[in-house]
């Protein structure tokens, strides 16, 4: 698998591209069928369109009098260019920059987004040296994201995967309705963090504020500071030897390994009580009733 | 959605006008509806600042006759404030409808606005030793062009972009509100209000006065009502998020301080910047990049949070 090249994936059908890049479905109780990737495969996987990159071609972009739109379709234009590192400069606050790519880059931000900043990406790795506003990754499906220092609310909403990670404090809602992938949050985090969330993981080396992990379906959260109040149906769980390692592996990843270690941590999970799932059609109940 | 903004220079004087101006044109896409500023000018010991319409924009296109009705509200306005012996040291009109007059008086002013605000069509939108308040239809460059308040020298101030949700694209419906009778203190808001109706007619009850149908409004009353009971603007801030149902985060301003508080659910954003000399707060990152481009640091308050800065 790992010898296929792009050319040789991108000539494959979707069936035997889903095969060769060691994908599986799996089918859950219900009508709900999802696709998991192994991690290799992850790292592996192109959409059959996206342009080939050299991360070794660099250029730089000054969006200080450009729209969000122009700036978003001449990254889209340099990709298709070659060009693997792109270096946006002066986006002073501007929305939406860097939203909707699909494919390999080393995109680098000098300065700080506004809302919606690079979400709904796959595959991309960011570094962003400033601050972002609301929503930052949201629904981001695979990829890095590095922020500097800090972000608003409702961080990472309902991303399906890759790393999100924030080395200053964020703000309300953060990981609502996370679906997947990782949150790291170096400094604190608002109230509702975690709301319905229903896999994947968020680690706040900080402390949360109220309600976390308040309606939880499953996913796990470790807090490393106080934790304000745990919201309906999130409960305490103790920390295993694989959260510990897996803990001190990702923030040794991102050189946010506290001081004092990770045993400090409080792991919280959904308790699943408020669990009630409903998997009849309206006219599969009609037959029972 | 509707964008706020606010800044407040510490121990000194700067182009609020004009930094105003910058921030709020930022975020005319959060509203572009009306655009309303509350600046502060050196106060002036002794004078005050009054400000006031005598019509809503959408009366100017009712005709000739107009015109007379307003000269007709001016003279009334006049002849009161002569009858409670204001002396009228200047007097601006930057619109037919919008006037601005420097006045000293030495008597008791709720008395003198109450008076004035019998004058059919008459609405005072601000009395104070500092405080200027100007709003009016269109986006902030707009406003500010016809107020000429690109360059207005002062301390602090708060602003307005409102997106026209529960009530009219009207004068009466923007913000600022001013905090009647309350010399110098003004609000702006961004978010609904639940008990809007419930802690409207508590308010009216208790003798305050309503000039719309805008549920921010109440804020403004709400914080007249504590600040005439003794309450510090602080106190008032904390206490909203307790007493006003609802997703908020707003700004108030007095002749030297400048608050904020945000709700419970932290459902309404505001982002903050603060230096030793500069405090500056937005609904969005790009408003307080359009005043200080270089590299800064900034976060988002978190709910329930209240803070209060002196100029």
């Amino acid at each position: 698998m790992a010898s296929l090249s792009d050319t040789e994936l991108k000539q494959m059908s979707q069936e035997e591209r889903v095969t060769a890049l060691g994908m599986r479905t799996e089918a859950l109780t219900g009508k709900s069928l999802y696709i998991e990737f192994d991690p290799d495969a992850e790292e592996r996987f192109t959409y059959p369109w996206a342009p080939e990159v050299d991360y070794n071609k660099r250029t730089e972009l000054d969006t200080d009098e450009m729209t969000t739109t122009e700036v978003n379709s001449k990254i889209r234009a340099l990709m298709a260019e070659g060009y693997g590192t792109i270096v946006l400069k002066n986006p002073r606050g501007k929305h939406s920059l860097g939203v909707g790519i699909l494919s390999r880059l080393n995109l680098i931000v000098e300065g700080s987004l506004g809302y919606f900043g690079v979400g709904l990406i796959d595959g991309p790795n960011v570094r962003i040296n400033g601050r972002v506003g609301w929503s930052c990754g949201e629904n981001m499906m695979a990829g890095t994201i590095v922020i500097e220092k800090n972000a608003g609310s409702t961080f990472g909403a309902a991303i399906r995967g890759g790393d999100l990670v924030c080395r200053g404090s964020v703000g309300s809602r953060t990981g609502i309705d996370q679906k997947g992938g990782t949150i790291l949050v170096g400094g604190d985090t608002g109230a509702l963090s975690g709301f319905m969330m229903q896999r994947g993981r968020m680690v706040v080396c900080g402390n949360a504020g109220k309600n976390l992990g308040d309606s939880m379906y499953d996913g796990t959260i470790f807090v490393g500071g106080k934790i304000q109040s745990l919201g309906v149906d999130a409960i305490e769980a103790e920390l295993t030897d694989l959260d510990h390692d897996w803990l001190t592996a990702k923030l040794t990843q991102y050189g946010m390994m506290p001081d004092k270690g990770v045993d400090h941590f409080t792991k919280i999970v959904a308790g699943k009580q408020l669990w009630n799932y409903d998997n009849l059609e309206p006219n599969e109940k009609k037959i029972i009733l | 959605m509707c964008g706020i903004a606010g800044l407040i220079h510490k121990g000194k004087s700067s182009n609020v006008g004009g930094e105003m101006t910058a921030m709020l044109q930022a975020l005319k896409h959060r509203g572009p509806d009306s655009t309303g500023y509350a600046v502060y000018g050196e106060p002036t010991e002794g004078d005050y600042v009054l400000r006031l319409k005598v019509a809503e924009a959408e009366d100017m296109a009712k005709g000739r006759g107009i015109h007379q009705v307003l000269a007709d509200r001016i003279a009334e306005v006049e002849a009161i404030m002569q009858e409670h012996g204001v002396t009228v040291k200047t007097k601006e009109n930057a619109t037919e409808y919008a006037l601005r007059y420097l006045i000293s008086h030495d008597g008791d002013t709720t008395a003198l606005a109450e008076h004035i605000e019998e004058t059919d069509g008459v609405e005072i939108l601000s009395l104070g030793n500092g405080l200027e308040l100007i709003k009016d239809l269109g986006d902030a460059s707009d406003v500010a062009g016809l107020y000429g308040l690109n360059e207005f020298n002062g301390t602090h101030g708060i602003g307005h972009t409102r997106m026209a949700t529960e009530s009219d694209v009207d004068i009466r419906s923007a913000h600022p509100y001013w905090a009647f009778p309350y010399n110098d203190v003004s609000v702006v808001h961004n978010g609904q209000i639940t008990n809007y109706w419930i802690m409207r007619r508590q308010m009216e009850r208790k003798g305050h006065r309503f000039m719309s149908n805008c549920d921010s409004e109440l804020l403004a009353v709400y914080t007249a009502n504590n600040l005439a009971n003794g309450v510090t603007l602080e106190q008032s801030l904390r206490n909203s998020i307790e007493e006003i149902d609802g997703v908020f985060t707003y700004l108030v301003a007095t002749k030297d301080q400048l608050g904020m508080a945000k709700d419970t659910m932290a459902a309404k954003p505001l982002v903050l910047y603060e230096s030793d000399d500069l405090i500056a707060m937005a609904s969005e990152e790009v408003a307080i990049r359009a005043i200080l481009p270089q590299e800064i640091d900034t976060y988002d308050p978190y709910d329930e949070e209240v803070r209060v800065w002196q100029a």
